[in-house]
């Protein structure tokens, strides 16, 4: 209940959207009716095409951003706390941030092909800057009379860097997380509209360019509430890891 | 440490410059390192020169799009396209930020929208502004605004509403005007969280501009990597990837500038 009333702005807009095709305010080529997208979304339900797509795509992005929360934060974590390491890696890290990340896409189509592989590394590398930040951010703002207090108790380094660097860290950790899965989201959803032959993206082409606009609509929907589902879900995640604060 | 420990303010001072030179001449001998390793593995033959081309080709190719204008053409028509989306999100985004953070009706309508927005692929709506704006440049600009305008709502809302309230009230009695409290307490304490959420924004808009020309092809630095690579012409890919890095440094600096120079005031600017 309470949380109709929240969402009930959003069906406010539904409503406006239904009327404003079904009264003739906007073509319905430009703008299917609501009802139009939601029985097309049935039929995607139906023969199966949504589940198979969806499924080919979060496989790869699952792919590319598990690579990229070890390599990130084991590459954060390495940047922190050793001073060669940091200047090993700080010119490459510097190159890569302002670089926007989609520029990569005809990188990895040429070394990767047209297979999942060249969508699963570009996830991974979109990815990892996050990762790397949140870790290295998270680590060096640590208070040091903790690791301090650890090390006069007679912690060894490797408990200390499990048992206290990385929970102190792992708000900002959790925060870098955050940022690599709307990463994730919008580089499989770009490639695949780019090249591929299954996923999400590359069905939101293939109805467009065939002009089954409601179908295109749905699958629109579709990645929209998996997007909202995977910030939500991460979030309530998030308050699981952290329930010691406070 | 041995400078530290004499306690002389000179010596230390000297120590620190030391460090300094040696930590950035570690820095270049590192990206120097990378570069010959990238050089001398195409040369070698260690990897096909079609999937990493010798680095003297690419930069020739740079060279070359340098001086024959070819790049400033492609960098003005990616900058035009992100710019202008992310000016219309922002000259957009603010107010409604900080609207919304005054509660009510406002906010009851729009956080719903924002939260949803927030974490959704905005590119996936390419297609549908592309059947509603036309190939050329309103659908890119469209679609740059619409991917950046989230965050700068979210941003604006958040700052506005975690102003410190006695600022406000303190002001209300010494007497000062709604108007007077809004630009010259609210906006300003505000402004610092609402930089952070363009300076996040700016990114997402490049990223945006740069994807939807990929997409959509019309020429930009998108534009000519995605030709680049239909002709299989890697030295372009890789040209066209350093121009596009040389553009987002332009952009996230002149940011930075920004953001510095406007908030001068604000104790931030001390820490530096």
């Amino acid at each position: 209940m309470t949380l109709l009333a929240r969402y009930a702005p959003l069906l406010l807009l539904l409503g406006l959207w239904e009327a404003s095709s079904r009264l003739g305010l906007v073509s319905t080529q430009m703008l299917p009716p609501f009802s139009d997208v939601a029985v097309a979304f049935a039929g995607l339900i139906g023969d199966g095409d949504l589940l198979a797509n969806a499924v080919a795509s979060l496989w790869r992005a699952l792919l590319g951003f598990s690579g990229a929360v070890i390599v990130g934060t084991l590459l954060g974590a390495g940047m922190a706390l050793s001073r060669t390491v940091r200047l090993a890696f700080n010119p490459v890290v510097q190159f890569f941030y302002p670089l926007p990340k989609s520029a990569l896409i005809p990188l990895v189509l040429i070394w990767f092909g047209l297979g999942d592989a060249s969508k699963v590394v570009l996830i991974f590398l979109g990815c990892l800057l996050p990762n790397i930040l949140g870790t290295y951010n998270g680590i060096t703002g640590i208070d040091q009379s903790l690791v301090w207090s650890a090390r006069s108790l007679g912690a060894k380094r490797f408990a200390i860097i499990f048992g206290v660097m990385l929970p102190a860290a792992m708000p900002q950790i959790l925060v870098g997380l955050r940022t690599a899965i709307a990463f994730a989201f919008l580089l499989m959803v770009t490639s695949e509209l780019v090249i591929a032959r299954d996923g999400l993206g590359y069905l939101i082409g293939r109805l467009g360019d065939s002009g089954v606009y409601p179908a295109m609509f749905a699958v629109i929907i579709a990645v929209t509430i998996l997007g909202f589902a995977a910030d939500r879900g991460f979030l309530m995640l998030t308050n699981f890891l952290l329930r010691w604060r406070e | 440490m041995t400078a530290l420990s004499s306690g002389a303010a000179v010596p230390l001072a000297r120590a620190l410059t030391l460090r300094r030179a040696r930590d950035i001449a570690l820095q270049w001998a590192a990206a120097v390192l990378l570069l010959a390793a990238w050089e001398g593995a195409s040369r070698a033959h260690l990897v096909h020169p079609f999937l990493l081309p010798p680095l003297d080709e690419v930069v020739a190719r740079l060279v070359e799009e340098v001086t024959s204008g070819l790049f400033f053409v492609n960098a003005g028509l990616t900058l035009y396209r992100a710019v202008t989306g992310f000016a219309i999100a922002a000259l957009i985004g603010v107010p409604v930020g900080i609207f919304i953070a005054r509660g009510g009706i406002a906010k009851w309508f729009f956080d719903p929208l924002v939260s949803i927005g927030l974490p959704m692929p905005k590119i996936s709506f390419l297609p549908v502004f592309m059947l509603w704006f036309g190939l050329f440049d309103l659908s890119k600009i469209v679609m740059v605004a619409f991917a950046s305008i989230f965050t700068i709502v979210a941003a604006a809302e958040a700052g506005t509403a975690g102003v410190d309230k006695f600022l406000a009230w303190s002001a209300r009695s010494l007497g000062a005007r709604p108007a007077e409290i809004f630009f010259q307490i609210m906006l300003p304490a505000a402004l610092p969280h609402i930089l952070t959420g363009l300076q996040v924004a700016l990114p997402i808009a490049l990223i945006t501009a740069v994807a939807s020309e990929i997409l959509m092809g019309g020429t930009g630095l998108g534009g000519a990597m995605l030709q680049s690579g239909r002709y299989a012409d890697s030295v372009g890919v890789f040209a066209g990837i350093i121009e596009t890095a040389a553009v987002g440094m332009l952009a996230v600096t002149a940011m930075t500038r920004a953001r510095r120079r406007l908030l001068a005031w604000h104790a931030e600017s001390d820490r530096a």
